[in-house]
C-alpha cells in the first residue's frame, strides 16, 4: 500500500474521467452502463482511500463503500433490464436512435 | 308541532293559537310553491285541465289568508303582530339572517287584496287561457308569483323581503314574456327586468347601508334602532335621507313611478290575467307596501317624504295625460294604474299612510276588475285591443259591460263607490297636512281620471260599432269562469270603501292601521281631528266628488253612454287644435325615445369606446404576455434534444464548473 493519498485520488480521478468520457461519448447503451459502473467504482476507491488515511473515518468509509456497491448492483440490474427491454422493441442498442418520445 | 316552530322571538308569546297560526302562515307559502312544482312537473300531461292543481291550491291559500285576516283584524289575536322565525337562513357569523315572518294589521290588509284578487284571477284564467297550448306553464308561473308575493308581504326582514322582491320581478318577467315567440313580448319582458334592476340597485344599496349603520336587518330592530340613532346623533340626517331615497328607488322601480315607469305599459304584452294580477292589483303595489312598512325610516327624513310626494303626484298627472290618447284598451288601463299608484305615493309622501293603503286596497279590486273586464272584451272581439276597432258592444257582452261600468265609476271617484272614499281621503289629507299643491294637482288628476275612463267606456261599449264586420256576428259573452270573477270583483269595487273606510278617517281600516302608523304620525306631528261634515272635511269631500263627476260628465259628453251617441266632431276638432300636445301625449311624451337616445344610442357609443379599450389595451396586454411566453418557449425548446448524452454533458459540465469554483474559493 502506497503511503501517498494523492496516488489513490489521482487513480480515482482518472477512473472517473474515463467513466464520464465513456458515458458521454459511447452510443451503445450497454457501454454507457459500464461507464456508470466505472464512475461509481472511482468514487468508491476515493472513499476507501480517505478511510484508510483517516482512522476516525475508517468504519464509515467501509460502510459507504458497501452501500455504493449495493446501489451499483441494483442500478446495473434495473439498467440492464431496461436496456434489454428497449433492445427487444427497437432492435438497436444505440441510444441516439431512441427518439420516439421526441418526435 | 315540529321543533322549529318553537323558536319564538323575545317578547312574543307563542301560545297554542300562535303555534297553529304559524303553521298556517307556513302553509300560505308552501301551498302555492307546491302548486308551482306540481304543475311544472306534470302540468303538460294534464292538457286542458292544467289548472286542476294550480287553481284549487290558490283557493285553499285564499281560505287560509282569510282566516289569518280574520285573526289579525277582527279577532285581534296577534296584538302588535304575529312574529316567528322559521329557521336560520344565512348563518354567517355576525351576518345572521333568519327566515322570519310577520303578520300584523298591515300584512293582513295586503293579504285581503293579494289572496282575493289572486284567487279570482286564477279562476278567470281557466276560461281565458283555455285555448292556449302553454296553459300549464301559465298556471305554474301564476302559482310561483303567488308564492313570491305572499313571501314579500310576510317577510319580517329586509333581506327576505328583497329576495321576495326579486322573485316577484322574476315571475313578472316570465309572465310578460309568456308568449315569447312574439318579439314585442320578449322585448317587453326584458325591458321590465332591466328597468327594475335600476331600482333594485338602489334598493340593495339602501339595505346595505342599513346593515352597516345598525348591524341588523330585522324590521322591528331596524325601526327601533335607526330613529334612536338619529335622535342620538350617531346617524346624520343626510344619511337618513340617503337611506330613505335609496330604498325609495327600489319602490320606484317596482311600482313604476316616473322616471322608472316605462316598463309597466309595455308589460301589457303579457296575458290579460297577468296584467290584472301582477301589473295592477298586487306586485306594483309592493313599493307602496314597502314604504308603508318602513314608515319609521321614511318619517325621519322630511326631504325624502316631500320628494316621494312630488314624484307620486307628478306620475299621477303625467300618466293620466298619456291615458287620454292611447288607443290600446290595456294601455289606457296601464297608464291609469301608473296614475293611481302616483296617488298612493303622493299619500305616502304627505304622511297619509292609511289613505295610501286604503287606496291600494280599493284600487287593487277595481283595477283588477277593469283589467279582467278588458280581457273579456278582447276575448269577445277576437284578440283585438285597439279601441278604434270596438264600440257599441254593451248589448252584446252585457255582464262584462256592467261590471266594467262599475269599475269605471269606482275609479272615477263617484260616491259611494270604493274609489271615491280612498281617493278623497288622499286628497283631503294632503290638503289638511299642508300640501296644497299635491291636493290641487290631485283634483286635476281626478277630473282627468273620470274623462279617460269614460273615453275608454265610450269607445269600447257605446256609440257606433267599429268592430270588424267579419268578427261582429261572433261576438259573445265570456264563459262563467270569466264572468263570475268579474261579478265577484265588482262587489268590493262598490262596497269596500263603505265597508272599511266609512265614516271618513274613522272607518274600520283606520282603526286597523292605527297601531302600525301611530308612531309615524307622532313623529310627523300630525294630529287626528274628528271628521267635520259641515267644515273643511265636508268641503274637500264635495270638491273631490265634483271633480270626479266633472270628469265623468265630460267623458260622457264626448264619448257617449248607452244610447247617447259620441260626439266625434268636437273630439276631432280638439285633437286638431292641440295637435302637438296630442301627438306628444300619444307618443307618451317621448320618454321612451329619450331613454333610447341616452341609454341605447349614447350608451352604445360609450360602450363601444370602452369595448375598444378592452379589446386593444386590456386584451392586448394579456395577449402580449402570452405571445412573449410562447416565443420564449419556442426558442428555448431547441436545447431539449431528447438525447440522454446531451443532458449528461450538461450535468458533467455543471459538476466541473462547481468543482473548479470550489477549488478557487478554498484557495
Amino acid at each position: 500500500m502506497s503511503q501517498s493519498l494523492d496516488a489513490y485520488l489521482i487513480l480515482s480521478a482518472l477512473l472517473f474521467s474515463i467513466g464520464t468520457f465513456g458515458f458521454l461519448a459511447r452510443r451503445n447503451a450497454i457501454a454507457m452502463l459500464m461507464s456508470i459502473e466505472l464512475m461509481l467504482n472511482a468514487v468508491n476507491l476515493a472513499v476507501i482511500a480517505f478511510g484508510a488515511f483517516t482512522p476516525a473515518l475508517q468504519a464509515h468509509a467501509a460502510l459507504i463503500a458497501l452501500f455504493v456497491m449495493a446501489v451499483a448492483a441494483a442500478e446495473a440490474t434495473v439498467g440492464l433490464a431496461i436496456v434489454i427491454a428497449i433492445f427487444r422493441n427497437r432492435r438497436t442498442p444505440l441510444v441516439d436512435e431512441y427518439t420516439s418520445m421526441r418526435d | 308541532m315540529p321543533a322549529i316552530f318553537a323558536v319564538a322571538e323575545p317578547g312574543v308569546s307563542p301560545g297554542a293559537v300562535g303555534q297553529f297560526d304559524q303553521l298556517l302562515v307556513v302553509l300560505l307559502l308552501a301551498i302555492p310553491i307546491a302548486g308551482f312544482a306540481l304543475t311544472a312537473l306534470v302540468g303538460r300531461r294534464l292538457h286542458t285541465k292544467a289548472w286542476i292543481i294550480a287553481v284549487p291550491a290558490i283557493v285553499v291559500t285564499w281560505a287560509i289568508g282569510m282566516y289569518l285576516v280574520y285573526q289579525a283584524l277582527i279577532a285581534g289575536a296577534y296584538g302588535e303582530g304575529l312574529r316567528f322565525t322559521l329557521y336560520e337562513w344565512v348563518p354567517a357569523g355576525a351576518f345572521t339572517i333568519s327566515a322570519n315572518f310577520l303578520v300584523d294589521n298591515l300584512t293582513a290588509a295586503l293579504l285581503i287584496v293579494v289572496t282575493t284578487v289572486g284567487m279570482l284571477v286564477h279562476v278567470y284564467s281557466i276560461g281565458y287561457m283555455a285555448h292556449d297550448p302553454g296553459r300549464w306553464r301559465f298556471f305554474a308561473y301564476l302559482n310561483f308569483f303567488m308564492f313570491s308575493m305572499l313571501l314579500l308581504i310576510l317577510a319580517d326582514n329586509f333581506l327576505l323581503l328583497f329576495a321576495a322582491w326579486e322573485l316577484v320581478g322574476l315571475s313578472s318577467y316570465l309572465l310578460i314574456g309568456f308568449w315569447y315567440r312574439r318579439r314585442t313580448a320578449a322585448l317587453a319582458a326584458k325591458k321590465a327586468f332591466l328597468v327594475n334592476r335600476v331600482g333594485d340597485f338602489g334598493f340593495a344599496l339602501g339595505i346595505m347601508a342599513i346593515w352597516t349603520t345598525v348591524g341588523t336587518l330585522n324590521f322591528s330592530e331596524v325601526f327601533e334602532l335607526l330613529p334612536a340613532q338619529v335622535a342620538g346623533g350617531a346617524v346624520e340626517p343626510w344619511m337618513m335621507t340617503g337611506i330613505a331615497l335609496l330604498l325609495f328607488m327600489g319602490a320606484m322601480g317596482k311600482s313604476a313611478q316616473f322616471p322608472l315607469h316605462v316598463w309597466l305599459p309595455d308589460a301589457m304584452e303579457g296575458p290579460t290575467p297577468v296584467s290584472a294580477l301582477i301589473h295592477a292589483a298586487t306586485m306594483v303595489n309592493a313599493g307602496v307596501y314597502f314604504i308603508a312598512r318602513a314608515n319609521p325610516i321614511f318619517v325621519q327624513s322630511t326631504d325624502a317624504m316631500v320628494l316621494i310626494a312630488a314624484i307620486g303626484i307628478f306620475t299621477a298627472i303625467f300618466a293620466a295625460s298619456i291615458a287620454f290618447t292611447q288607443r290600446d284598451i290595456k294601455r289606457v288601463l296601464a297608464y291609469s294604474t301608473l296614475s293611481q299608484l302616483g296617488y298612493m305615493f303622493a299619500a305616502l309622501g304627505v304622511g297619509a299612510f292609511t289613505a295610501a293603503i286604503f287606496h291600494l286596497m280599493t284600487h287593487g279590486f277595481f283595477k283588477g276588475l277593469l283589467f279582467l273586464g278588458s280581457g273579456s272584451v278582447i276575448h269577445a272581439v277576437h284578440e283585438e285591443q285597439d279601441m278604434n276597432r270596438m264600440g257599441g258592444l254593451w248589448r252584446r257582452i252585457p255582464l262584462t259591460h256592467w261590471t266594467m261600468l262599475i269599475g269605471s265609476i269606482a275609479i272615477a271617484g263617484i260616491p259611494p263607490l270604493a274609489g271615491f272614499w280612498s281617493k278623497d281621503e288622499i286628497l283631503a289629507e294632503s290638503f289638511k297636512f299642508g300640501f296644497t299643491w299635491v291636493w290641487a294637482i290631485g283634483v286635476v288628476v281626478a277630473v282627468m281620471t273620470g274623462l279617460y275612463m269614460f273615453r275608454l267606456m265610450g269607445k269600447t261599449f257605446y256609440g257606433q260599432s267599429n268592430v270588424d264586420p267579419e268578427v261582429l256576428p261572433k261576438v259573445h259573452e265570456s264563459p262563467p269562469s270569466m264572468t263570475v270573477p268579474l261579478i265577484l270583483l265588482a262587489v268590493p269595487s262598490v262596497l269596500l270603501g263603505l265597508a272599511i273606510g266609512f265614516p271618513p278617517a274613522d272607518g274600520a281600516l283606520h282603526h286597523w292601521m292605527e297601531p302600525v302608523f301611530h308612531d309615524a304620525q307622532i313623529t310627523l306631528g300630525i294630529e287626528h281631528h274628528p271628521f267635520e261634515l259641515l267644515g273643511i272635511d265636508g268641503a274637500l269631500l264635495l270638491v273631490g266628488a265634483s271633480a270626479g263627476a266633472i270628469g265623468v260628465a265630460l267623458g260622457i259628453y264626448f264619448f257617449g253612454l248607452f244610447g247617447l251617441r259620441e260626439r266625434s266632431a268636437p273630439v276631432a276638432a280638439l285633437t286638431e287644435r292641440a295637435g302637438v300636445l296630442y301627438r306628444a301625449s300619444y307618443a307618451k311624451w317621448y320618454v321612451d325615445e329619450l331613454y333610447d337616445g341616452i341609454f341605447v344610442r349614447f350608451g352604445g357609443v360609450v360602450a363601444r369606446a370602452l369595448w375598444w379599450f378592452d379589446a386593444r389595451v386590456v386584451d392586448g396586454t394579456v395577449d402580449g404576455v402570452a405571445a412573449l411566453t410562447q416565443g420564449a418557449g419556442r426558442g428555448i425548446r431547441q436545447i431539449q434534444t431528447g438525447r440522454v448524452q446531451n443532458y449528461a454533458l450538461g450535468i458533467a459540465t455543471g459538476l466541473l464548473v462547481i468543482a473548479v469554483a470550489y477549488l478557487f474559493m478554498v484557495r
